[in-house]
């Protein structure tokens, strides 16, 4: 097939599959945990944290890695959940992104006109122009993301549904919740490459919210929610490949009609189990 | 780039301000919005309905860049985007609210999508990377003078019925409980406030931008509040606080070619921040 | 029959944000026994099973669980914390609940197992859960809920139930339905129940002795050697009365008047 004899579309297969699966293992967690909010508010992060690296003559990656580990081990520290509602946090993000604009703009006149789009796929994701380090680097780091997530999934599964208890029976909360902070920002940093830190929400959360509207059944709703993931990722890809249109759009736009089709779905059992 | 920088002659500095017609459409446009915002903001944060002005506001972004697209005014499709999403949340009849898991991931789920539909409008007409910075981030250049007419006529008409309803939606606001027992029609008054609200996002949002939202129509109120508790001198402040905070952040993009929104979200994240903690020393030293 | 205590509390202390809670706490609670707990809000009921679930460390003496110092996350422990309800919209099914109480804090993921899924269906079918066991944890009622809690709790082998307030913000059918399915899986396992309780009435017919924690210190025995006015008294330090209603309820009053007059004041 010609589409996989292009480098950049195999690379893009490759690193967008890893890159999902790890986004929707984590995604389900960060659903179930009612964290939506703290994924946004760290792709915000993420867009002024990969201008700054770059502008301070870093790799973009290093600024984007950095910056939301960091964020999310303040906001673990503080104990906070981040939920969107509170002013203070959205003045505080609105900020970090007024910053990231201040970034943006002292980048694109201190070079060529040319390089205007670094911040257009920062925020927009460029998953078709991935350099061969960002595709090592992306694969790895959504393999070994999903790998620990697994290893921690069912202590991680307690504390999340049934906190007081899961402490009584000896689950270490504190450090638990910290090292899903920090896997939570290093899935976000990951998703930055493949859909943008705009769009974070289209990879991270809508394919655990089909999940979750699907099955009740925990592990069943883990594979789902990283098949599904996975799934958009590559049919974006393939779609984007055959018509000119944005990949992130695509993924985000395929991702969030099956969000509509599982609640519909969900809706009609629910009415056929009543009548 | 401007030509001779500011000095500290600051009646020379307004005329230079002032010299090009954009700047005088920006600074026009700026006024009505931070009217608007700092009136209509106070309300968002009494009603606690910040997170609905955050969704809005995106969900402007593919309305602005439609209207781009289908070539007219990019606010108008920000109007239609925003009082269309206005509607459909009062057609689900809740508050929207990113308390609940699932409501929150719905949300989320809906700003992606709505995110990347802009995204792709832009793309479809060919849009520069400035013009998309433009929509996220706020601009002072292109406002055109249809924009200004557009503005002011939406500043009037959303003010005069602020003016209107004022009275009954702070009650409904503070009290919805009693307001409804003394006959208050909360339910319309909670719908026309956000007919209101996704107006006055639609027009906020060529200031500041899709993203930056926060800080004319959520910093400046939330500051006044935590200020005053009195209704009044409340809205004054806020209107008075968006109002410095656009035309210092005008006139500092001007003068500096950074983008505007990064000086408005500055002074309101420095401004709220700095009464936070001047509430925060004052509440520990003060209780005997 | 040999009697083997199940809980021994020895001039155990606790405190909680530096402040004491209580002290001099001495308590023997034999194996299968129906202890109810009880005593006014901030007396330090659910601080008394956080010290026995090893949670809050004593801050004097010590605590015994069936003879050894109590560790957290013993087996042999099931607890049901003082909660609200589970929100609605929590997409987890009851039973899934009850396999987190089994092996919920090993490290990596659940894998199939004949044995634990039999184990968690008996002690769904004990609580009488079994028609709802499949269904969303957030959908169920209180009622509902509260036996999947008590599954969960006893679904690790545990030999002692340490309840905070299973009965709260249930209606009156089903604090009875609960508490004769807490006395029987007491009576035929030979759990021991510490249940904490703020009203007495629901329990009264079924518990087989009251702790009544008051003023920083703790009192047992006897319901009808307890809940009375000069026992009361002399725990709380303030006057209190205890009336029994025509229809056998107890009733505890308090008198609330300030002191308006104080001799020194003079």
């Amino acid at each position: 097939m010609s589409m996989l004899g292009l480098e950049f579309m195999r690379n893009a297969f490759m690193a967008g599959g890893c890159i999902a699966l790890a986004a929707g293992l984590v995604g389900y967690f960060v659903v179930l945990r009612n964290q939506v909010f703290t994924a946004d508010a760290l792709g915000h992060v993420a867009f002024t944290g990969g201008l700054g690296g770059v502008l301070a003559g870093l790799n973009l990656l290093a600024g984007v890695f950095g910056s939301c580990i960091a964020v999310a081990l303040a906001i673990g520290a503080l104990g906070g959940r981040g939920r969107g509602r509170d002013i203070a946090i959205g003045t505080v993000f609105a900020w970090v992104l007024g910053v990231g604009a201040l970034f943006l703009s002292l980048y694109t006149t201190a070079r060529s006109a040319a390089s205007g789009t670094l911040g257009v796929s920062v925020l927009f994701g460029s998953i078709l122009g991935l350099q061969p380090a960002q595709v090592v680097v992306g694969s790895l780091t959504g393999i070994a993301t999903a790998v620990v997530l697994l290893l921690i999934a069912r202590p991680l599964l307690f504390l999340s549904v049934d906190p007081e208890v899961a402490v009584a029976r000896g689950v270490p909360s504190r450090a638990l919740s910290a090292l899903f902070f920090v896997l939570v920002a290093v899935t976000v940093a990951e998703s930055v490459q493949a859909v943008g830190a705009l769009l974070i929400f289209g990879l991270m959360v809508t394919p655990a919210a089909v999940a979750q509207n699907l099955s009740t059944r925990p592990w069943v709703g883990m594979a789902l929610s990283a098949g599904i993931a996975v799934a958009v990722v590559w049919l974006g890809l393939v779609v984007a490949f055959y018509i000119a249109l944005p990949a992130s759009f695509l993924i985000t736009g395929l991702a969030f009609v099956l969000y509509l089709a599982s609640h519909l779905a969900r809706r009609m059992s629910r009415i056929g189990r009543l009548a | 780039m401007p030509e001779p920088g500011p000095s500290w002659d600051v009646v020379a500095d307004i005329q230079l301000l002032l010299q090009f017609h954009f700047m005088q459409n920006a600074f026009l446009a700026g006024t009505l919005v931070a009217l608007l915002a700092g009136t209509a903001g106070y309300f968002v944060v009494l009603r606690g309905q910040s997170f609905a002005a955050h969704m809005l506001s995106q969900v402007g972004f593919p309305g602005a860049a439609a209207g781009v697209l289908v070539h007219v005014s990019p606010v108008l499709g920000l109007i239609v985007f925003c009082v269309g999403a206005a509607v459909g949340i009062a057609a689900i009849g809740r508050e929207v609210d990113a308390g609940q898991r699932l409501e929150s991931a719905a949300i989320g789920s809906i700003l992606a999508f709505s995110l990347g539909l802009g995204f792709l409008f832009v793309r479809l007409y060919g849009g520069s990377a400035q013009g998309i910075y433009a929509f996220l981030f706020g601009t002072i250049l292109g406002i055109t003078d249809r924009d200004v007419q557009l503005t002011f006529a939406v500043a009037l008409v959303t003010i005069a019925s602020l003016a209107a309803i004022g009275r009954p939606l702070m009650f409904a606001s503070v009290d919805p409980d009693v307001a409804q027992a003394r006959g208050v029609p909360v339910r319309m008054l909670s719908l026309a406030f956000l007919l209101i609200l996704a107006l006055s996002v639609a027009i906020t949002v060529q200031i500041v931008g899709t993203l930056l939202i926060f800080a004319l129509l959520v910093a400046p109120a939330a500051s006044a509040l935590q200020l005053t508790a009195r209704q009044g001198r409340g809205i004054a402040l806020s209107v008075a606080l968006s109002l410095a905070f656009t035309w210092l952040g005008l006139a500092l993009a001007y003068f500096t070619n950074v983008p505007v929104g990064f000086f408005i979200t500055t002074l309101a994240f420095v401004f709220y921040l700095a009464v936070r903690l001047v509430k925060t020393r004052r509440t520990v030293v003060a209780p005997a | 029959m040999r009697i083997l205590g199940a809980l021994q509390l020895d001039h155990a202390a606790a405190r909680l944000g530096g402040r004491l809670i209580w002290t001099e706490v001495d308590l023997e609670v034999q194996e299968g026994e129906f202890v109810a707990i009880l005593g006014p809000n901030g007396a330090g009921k659910s601080t008394l099973l956080k010290a026995l679930l090893g949670v809050v460390p004593l801050a004097e003496g010590s605590v015994r669980v069936f003879g050894r110092p109590v560790r957290r996350g013993s087996d042999e422990i099931g607890y049901l914390p003082q909660r609200r309800r589970f929100d609605p919209d929590l997409r987890i099914r009851a039973v899934d609940l009850v396999r987190l109480g089994l092996d919920g804090e090993r490290w990596g993921m659940s894998l199939p197992s004949p044995a634990k899924t039999n184990r968690v269906a008996e002690m769904v079918e004990l609580v009488g859960a079994a028609a709802y066991q499949d269904r969303p944890i957030g959908e169920l009622s209180g009622g509902e809920q509260q036996r999947i809690l008590i599954a969960q709790a006893l679904v690790s082998g545990a030999r002692m139930l340490a309840l905070d307030e299973p009965l709260e913000s249930l209606d009156l059918n089903n604090q009875q339905a609960i508490s004769e399915l807490i006395r029987s899986i007491c009576q035929t396992r030979g759990v021991t129940v510490l249940l904490v309780a703020h009203d007495i009435n629901p329990i009264l017919p079924f518990v087989d002795r009251v702790v009544y924690v008051a003023g920083g210190h703790v009192l047992s025995g006897k319901p009808q050697e307890v809940i009375r006015t000069e026992t009361l008294t002399a725990l709380y330090g303030t006057p209190v009365e205890v009336l029994h209603t025509s229809d056998g309820r107890i009733v505890v009053v308090g008198q609330y008047e300030p002191v308006t007059h104080h001799p020194d004041d003079h």
